[in-house]
């Protein structure tokens, strides 16, 4: 029996398309747009003015806020528009190196600096900032660092690529991880569809004693946090709690990478690797792209969108959110674009609940979908905080087995919305 | 069979015990005595009961408590209009003054021939859901999406999805409850008096261009309609032209100078 967790559901995968070719380079787009807020929290707050030239590297935001993330220049050029929103740099070519210089620390908390002033969250697709997540509150001991190898997310084969191709970086960061939330030992859990990535890294930690490498079943959402962490040690998270809570610490394989190379270059996070996948597209591939890249760039990188492409997905099919216009950033936390012909959406509209109850069946978090999204429909917010509304990790597993096509996340959006302006104005 | 214990002390003790409880039952009464204002049942049965809450109370029956302890003015029943404000009155004993009716309007002409789409949506088919996917399908950001959740949340059928994408309002029904006004997420229903003959239909505060470019009936700010009333009583409030119902007169030049026909004349409401 595999290591797994109770509910979800067993999606196509289509990960063939890219899981085997090398992640290609981009090279620097003409203009990047560099959004404030990349990351759960508070939004930065620009450090730069029109006009200025910034070098490559260079902190051009910031925040005051414990729970934030800087933001640095990943292209060096001049800044050409500072908003609210966000700031834009034109791209001077010539210029765009990167130098930098090992850093070195003394203590956990300077390490924990380092992770921070290098920009460095959660590269999964949740942008929680990381040096948060590496430093528990007062009286709370760290005993396990994890790496989320798990992917389960159709499509997207980012951190397959990265393990396959950076996974001594990627141990090196394990390793700065541990020491920076204070863990005795790792373990790196990946899908076994990804049977290679498992050989590899159990190559790559063969002598390592604190490092074990796990594999887990497929099936989505299997690289949610608390859904691992219940595959890989048996525990469950508590409701509302944190792997905290446990003495667990998690953190996705890209960032890994990123706080190696905060480390052992002093190089905030600059780029990312996206998958660029799915039937509308004329070349799929992974690419390390400038943070602040356009889709319209990333999409020219990869050869085109052919004629048929009719839905663009920033993220994976379940939890991705469908692009009106291409003039979209790559943000710290895109993880994937994904293009599909017409004859591949799906376009449908709900019927009503026939109280089959596959919802109940499928979600992860043991939650009730039919009667949230009831309530949620009838505005009954207290009815579905009651029933844990705010729990749902909104996966999509729900509305992906519902027989009546009833969009029950979009529902639920709609009431963890409505929930949290209430609560906010009281 | 003995009459005296088989019959007498039973019939006897039963009567006893009666007079007893009925006794204590008087008692009861006078001392545990809530006094029931009777005007608050007289009240609530003249009121509509469909607890629409434009009152401000929760229900009908906690208005009708308001208005017998003076808290609540005996007009307060919007849908209930001037003829349950009399009956109301009545039952206070006071005159009841009839307020202004205001009924609810679009301030949208956007339909699908004339504005925009910026993505096909396929999600919730609910205005405040279709909100989180960039603020909806529509290219204009002020105007009305069309998903009918103010059909929905209308407790008197005064409105209807028409065929051109937009939802029609019905006067006549509407008794301006205000739920569809509380409920729309783009703000694009307004509360209009029945006396105003004439109404600005849209709710875009970009600037001219940037309307153009999602729409062709929004209001541009080109200001003509400000420069054309006699009366002074058009403003032009962030982008967008604001009737000030107290100095307008219903001429309707406003009307004919308006480049795009973002100000329309409203039908009379009976």
């Amino acid at each position: 029996m595999s290591k797994s967790f109770s509910g979800g559901i067993h999606p196509a995968y289509n990960k063939a398309m890219t899981a085997e070719i090398p992640i290609a380079d981009m090279p620097l787009p003409d203009k990047v747009r560099l959004p404030l807020s990349q990351h759960i929290g508070a939004p930065c707050k620009p450090l730069v003015a029109k006009g200025d030239t910034v070098a490559m590297g260079q902190k051009i935001a910031d925040s005051d806020s414990f729970v934030s993330a800087p933001i640095h220049a990943s292209v060096a050029g001049e800044v050409v528009l500072v908003d609210d929103q966000a700031i834009e740099i034109k791209t001077d070519k010539e210029k765009s190196r990167f130098s930098g210089a090992a850093q070195s620390y003394n203590n956990q908390g300077e390490l924990r600096q380092i992770i921070r002033e290098a920009g460095i969250v959660g590269l999964g697709g949740a942008t929680f900032p990381t040096h948060v997540k590496v430093t528990p509150p007062e009286g709370v001991t760290i005993h396990t660092f994890m790496i989320n190898g798990a992917e389960c997310e159709p499509f997207l084969t980012t951190d397959h690529r990265v393990m396959l191709e950076q996974g001594q970086e990627m141990i090196a960061g394990s390793k700065l991880l541990m020491e920076a939330c204070g863990a005795e030992k790792t373990i790196i859990g990946i899908e076994k569809n990804k049977p290679d990535a498992i050989e590899h890294m159990s190559k790559l930690i063969a002598d390592e004693p604190a490092f074990a490498v796990t594999g887990v079943q497929v099936k989505y959402p299997q690289g949610w946090e608390k859904q691992l962490i219940k595959s890989l040690v048996g525990q469950e998270v508590p409701d509302k709690g944190l792997p905290l809570d446990l003495g667990i610490v998690m953190n996705n394989v890209a960032t890994a990478v990123a706080v190696h190379r905060a480390v052992e270059y002093g190089e905030p996070l600059l780029n990312r690797v996206v998958t660029v996948s799915g039937s509308g597209i004329n070349k799929p591939q992974n690419v390390r792209a400038p943070l602040g890249t356009s889709v319209a760039d990333l999409v020219e990188f990869c050869g085109g969108l052919k004629p048929e492409a009719a839905k663009i997905i920033d993220g994976g099919p379940m939890m991705g959110r469908a692009l009106s216009t291409l003039d979209t950033p790559i943000t710290k936390g895109t993880s994937g674009i994904l293009v599909f012909n017409r004859d591949e959406v799906h376009l449908f509209s709900e019927d009503p609940c026939i109280r089959c109850a596959s919802c109940v069946d499928a979600c992860p978090s043991r939650l009730l979908p039919n009667y949230l999204a009831l309530y949620v429909k009838r505005e009954m917010l207290d009815e579905a905080e009651e029933i844990n509304l705010m729990s749902c990790i909104e996966c999509g597993c729900c509305s992906y087995v519902c027989p009546s096509k009833i969009p029950l996340v979009h529902y639920f959006q709609r009431g963890k919305q409505e929930i949290n302006a209430r609560n906010r104005n009281q | 069979m003995d009459f005296v214990s088989d019959i007498l002390i039973p019939v006897a003790s039963l009567a006893g015990l009666g007079l007893i409880f009925g006794a204590l039952l008087a008692v009861a009464n006078k001392v545990f005595m809530v006094k029931v204002d009777k005007r608050v049942a007289d009240i609530s049965e003249v009121l509509p009961g469909i607890n629409c809450g434009a009152c401000g109370y929760p229900s009908c029956s906690a208005f009708a408590e308001a208005v017998a302890a003076g808290k609540a003015p005996v007009n307060g029943c919007v849908p209930g209009r001037a003829e349950v404000a009399e009956k109301v009155g009545d039952i206070m004993g006071v005159e009841a003054e009839a307020d202004e009716r205001f009924v609810a309007k679009l301030a949208c002409r956007g339909t699908e021939d004339v504005a925009r789409d910026k993505l096909e949506y396929y999600g919730a088919a609910d205005c405040r859901s279709a909100m989180l996917i960039e603020g909806g399908p529509k290219a204009c950001a002020y105007g009305c999406m069309g998903l009918g959740t103010c059909v929905e949340v209308c407790p008197f059928g005064a409105i209807t999805m028409g065929e051109e994408g937009l939802p029609l309002f019905e006067d006549e029904l509407c008794n301006g409850c205000r739920r569809c006004f509380k409920a729309c997420p783009k703000d694009v229903i307004r509360m209009v008096s029945v006396n105003a003959e004439v109404d600005v239909a849209c709710n875009n505060h970009d600037k001219g261009a940037a309307v153009l470019k999602a729409c062709k009936v929004g209001c541009i700010a080109c200001g003509k309609c400000v420069k054309v009333c006699p009366e002074d009583a058009i403003e032009m409030v962030d982008n967008l032209a604001v009737i000030d119902y107290h100095k307008c007169t219903n001429c309707g030049a406003c009307i004919e100078a308006c480049p795009t026909n973002a100000i329309v004349r409203l039908s009379p409401v009976i």
